[in-house]
């Protein structure tokens, strides 16, 4: 962390997209987090993701739990919508949020002992009931706050920084996700923005219950030699299935691909993001052999990243309860009240 | 590209703009840091050092270090981004020091037995002078003036520089006691050479005002002077009035001078007339500006053509109104408008076109080869000429100039002479004196104020027109009090506190990358410098004024890359960086001065 301010200046060339915006405008105050987070490197990369996304601040909601990952939207997106939550209970609150006014851009921030210990439950029913939302894990593998004890997701073997075993399995978050019905399944990783931004944006204009697990180095409890999420060892065994590429809609498309190996994906303001595959006929679009590689991998030890699943015809929790389209701020009090008449109307329709 | 090699000391003396960018290589953010902390003497001597006349310069100089001050390309909006008040802080170091002439060098009782004559006694010689009169050298000064100070003392007007301000430096170096033969014209440098001097340095200036040869103008001669012989007059108190109109003719500074001398002096309606357009002018802006501030009126693209007079007593000027025409190439013609010529009524002209050296009294058998244009030959970097004895500097070596200049040349002649007359090649030069050393106290302390100051450039209070137009003598510039001056020095980047990047500490967490509020840092696969340009975080916007900084090749095998262009030097890619790859280190770099040798 730093005492100072990060300063108002800023590069006199920086590009600024439809608002206006620099990047710099989707900034939060300053990180408290320790020097060198992988956490900080994942603020940065939702901080260019909605810039590029052309984003309006206020379209957005950041909802956050408790623990590291959950101090970070002060961190960015400093003009937006957000809401610091109880631990574990984010995915409730975001659900509420939702329900409330389907018109934002829901963002949910989380960790590996936020979602996957003591918001375990309400995370996985947050996604089964398929809320339309960003759900992002920021996956160090400890609980960094209470100086590095091994979290539900670290692996079996991995070793602590004080030398400790971890005996107990490991949870997969990307496993649970793609099983309860997420529709946007992704892995990425703190160092590689290059992967991580496109991700980013694709799982910000899905529409539909997103969810991408970010592992990040604790670099103070779990970036050691024996750590299976330090810096080095997720450079070593990162095997990306394949690689997307913004094209912004003003710029001419330069990335080419040889016929069949790559798709797009349409993002929410009409630009596009090509999908380059990069591992032989790794089809994100089938879920069952998704898992099955996921498996595969993982027993090799080798951790699979990239957009490993995307269904094109998502579904939304709205949809399927039939909700009205403006927000609840937005309707008067006819519409919420409908009267009495309206009450025995529909009492009578139950007999 | 290869790694950055930050050994070579020109590295980081580059990235601090101002120092890079000052003929004497001042090092001016360690002096402005003294002056924030209210160490005015301490600051006063770094400059004493290196420039000799902080006070003289802290009012008047040309201040080449603030159009390449850093702060003018990062503040908001380039068109109001405005450097540090480098110069002005310079002058705060100089009011409020303490009596500082016990720090003063003394010259040795036991002398080394070398003579060397100095020619002119103007900022150029008197550097010479100070620096070789320490090491036991026998200065000889010798000025057609009766004191010394050259130009300082003739051309710059009392009330941009008062008279105590300049003794009180001049008499610093006479303090070290070289001979005067003040009062005393030279007029032949044979006669200097027969003497048997171990070297001779010229730095007479170049003091010919060039002439307006136009009809009229030796009818109405009376009434016509030539700028800087004019100044000198009045300098001197030998002029003390002027006409009440008063064209003064040219675009430069010593134009400026005269025209607000002229407005101390009687004159009620002068103006200043030019040949180009007004953005063109050679005079600085904030000259253009003080003058502008007392009503004088700045005419444009008017070329004057003839005097008018009334049987030899000046009426008006005539100018033909001209435009500007660009060719092709960009390059500028004064055309005739075909406008009808304008004639302007006054009583007095002042001709302030331009100065020109004179060498008459230079015989042309001393082995002192002239050009073409009859100025001496002269090595940049050695100040020696043709003759291995003789050495030029300031405005005498390779024409007008500025004081800072002369100071400069000041220096490197006397490193020459120094080498000359202990037997060394005046060619290999002594290597600058650098330090580089780590600012870090703590975990987010540093042993500088890292945070950047928002603040706009403070402008130096001025005493009011009504009275300082009536006393050619009264300063105008009030200069900074304490307080301003502390916010003003606030407002410099410490540039020469230099990010050190140590590549096998990296862990590529990006976290610099991330905190850079300039988007100065890239971490990429290394390339030619044109291609890793286009791959920067943010656009290479000036790749003319600053280098890339470049790793050697890291654990992913990319490199990390920093723009040095626009770095705040904040410090916060140390304060984020887990692994210490990151530090703020202060580079001090002082060139070498009489006396160091290889």
């Amino acid at each position: 962390m730093t005492y100072l301010a990060k300063p108002k200046f800023h590069h006199p060339a920086l590009p600024k997209n439809e608002h206006g915006f620099t990047h710099r405008d989707y900034e939060g105050s300053i990180s408290t987090l320790c020097a060198g987070c992988g956490h900080d490197s994942i603020s940065a990369a939702i901080i260019q993701a909605c810039f590029e996304l052309n984003i309006e601040p206020h379209r957005l909601a950041k909802l956050s739990g408790i623990g590291c990952s959950s101090k970070t939207p002060d961190y960015f997106l400093g003009q937006s919508h957000g809401f610091n939550s109880v631990h574990g209970r984010m995915p409730s609150v975001l659900t509420g949020a939702n329900l409330a006014n389907k018109q934002l851009i829901y963002l949910g921030v989380s960790g590996d002992g936020d979602s996957a210990s003591i918001g375990l439950g309400q995370f996985m029913h947050c996604v089964r009931r398929s809320v339309n939302m960003l759900y992002v894990t920021e996956n160090n593998g400890v609980y960094g706050l209470t100086k590095g004890q091994f979290s539900a997701t670290a692996d079996r073997g991995s070793t602590s920084k004080a030398g400790g075993t971890n005996n107990d399995s490991a949870l997969d978050l990307v496993g649970l996700a793609l099983q309860i019905g997420a529709t946007f399944v992704a892995r990425s990783f703190s160092g590689d923005k290059k992967q991580l931004v496109p991700l980013l944006m694709a799982g910000l204009s899905h529409p539909g219950p997103a969810f991408i697990d970010v592992v990040s180095p604790c670099v103070a409890f779990n970036n050691h030699a024996g750590s299976t999420k330090s810096f080095e060892f997720v450079r070593a065994h990162n095997e990306a299935v394949n690689r997307l590429d913004f094209m912004d809609a003003r710029e001419p498309i330069t990335v080419d691909y040889e016929p069949g190996t790559s798709t797009e994906v349409a993002l929410h303001d009409g630009s596009k993001l090509r999908l380059a595959k990069l591992h032989g006929d790794y089809d994100p679009h089938n879920r069952i052999a998704a898992m099955n590689y996921l498996q595969s991998r993982a027993a090799a030890g080798e951790l699979v990243t990239g957009l490993i699943y995307l269904d094109d015809n998502p579904r939304d929790m709205h949809s399927m309860l039939n909700t009205v389209d403006v927000p609840l701020n937005g309707l008067g009090e006819k519409e919420l009240c409908p009267g009495s008449a309206t009450l025995d109307k529909i009492n009578a329709s139950l007999r | 590209m290869p790694p950055t090699n930050i050994k070579d000391p020109n590295y980081f003396h580059k990235v601090v703009d101002c120092q890079w960018a000052c003929p004497a290589h001042t090092p001016v953010p360690e002096y402005i840091r003294l002056i924030a902390a209210g160490r005015y003497s301490d600051a006063y001597m770094i400059n004493w050092h290196s420039n000799v006349f902080p006070g003289v310069l802290g009012r008047t100089c040309d201040r080449p270090c603030e159009p390449a001050c850093r702060r003018g390309r990062v503040e908001e909006g380039a068109k109001t981004a405005q450097p540090v008040a480098i110069c002005r802080l310079k002058r705060v170091a100089a009011d409020n020091k303490s009596d500082i002439r016990d720090r003063l060098p003394v010259a040795p009782a036991q002398k080394n037995g070398k003579r060397i004559a100095l020619i002119g006694a103007g900022p150029a010689s008197l550097t010479v002078a100070r620096d070789l009169l320490p090491l036991g050298y026998t200065c000889v000064l010798y000025d057609q003036d009766p004191g010394a100070g050259g130009m300082m003392r003739t051309q710059i007007p009392k009330f941009r520089l008062p008279e105590a301000v300049l003794d009180e430096e001049v008499n610093y170096i006479l303090g070290l006691q070289p001979e005067l033969r003040l009062g005393q014209r030279v007029s032949s440098l044979k006669a200097i050479v027969d003497e048997g001097y171990d070297a001779i340095f010229v730095g007479c200036g170049a003091p010919r005002g060039r002439e307006l040869e136009m009809p009229g103008r030796k009818e109405a001669a009376a009434n016509i002077h030539i700028g800087i012989d004019w100044l000198a007059s009045v300098s001197f108190g030998h002029t003390t009035k002027i006409g009440k109109r008063v064209i003064v003719l040219g675009g430069g500074n010593t134009a400026m001078d005269c025209c607000r001398t002229s407005r101390r002096l009687g004159g009620d309606e002068v103006k200043v007339v030019v040949r180009s357009g007004f953005e063109e002018m050679k005079a600085s802006p904030w000259e253009k500006e003080d003058a502008m501030n007392e009503g004088i009126p700045i005419l444009n693209f008017l070329v004057p053509k003839e005097f008018r007079h009334d049987n030899g007593t000046l009426t008006g000027v005539v100018f033909e109104k001209v435009k500007a025409e660009y060719d092709a190439k960009g390059r500028r013609s004064l055309v005739a408008s075909g406008e009808p010529d304008v004639h302007i009524e006054c009583d007095d002209v002042l001709v302030a076109v331009g100065q020109e050296n004179a060498f008459p009294w230079i015989e042309r058998d001393l082995g002192i080869e002239f050009d073409r244009w009859d100025m001496p030959k002269v090595s940049a970097t050695t100040m020696q000429s043709t003759n291995p004895k003789i050495f030029f500097g300031g405005d005498a070596a390779f024409g007008p100039k500025n004081i800072i200049w002369a100071v400069a040349h000041g220096h490197e002649a006397a490193v020459s002479i120094d080498l000359h007359c202990s037997g060394n090649n005046v060619n290999v030069r002594p290597s600058p004196l650098t330090n580089l050393s780590s600012q870090k106290m703590g975990i987010h302390e540093w042993s500088y104020d890292n945070g950047i100051s928002p603040d706009n450039r403070y402008k130096v209070p001025h005493a009011p027109p009504e009275v300082t137009l009536k006393d050619v003598r009264l300063e105008v510039e009030l200069g900074f009090d304490v307080k301003q001056a502390f916010l003003e020095a606030e407002r410099c980047l410490n540039c020469d506190v230099q990010t050190v990047f140590e590549g096998p500490k990296c862990i590529e967490c990006d976290a610099c990358v991330d905190i850079c509020p300039m988007d100065c840092i890239t971490f990429t696969p290394n390339g030619p410098e044109r291609e890793l340009r286009q791959q920067l975080t943010a656009p290479s916007t000036h790749p003319e004024t600053q280098d890339l900084y470049l790793s050697e090749a890291l654990k992913t095998g990319r490199v990390m890359v920093k723009d040095e262009d626009l770095c705040l030097h904040c410090g916060l890619c140390a304060e984020r960086c887990p692994t210490g790859a990151w530090d703020m280190q202060k580079f001090l770099f002082n060139t070498a001065k009489a006396g160091c040798h290889v």
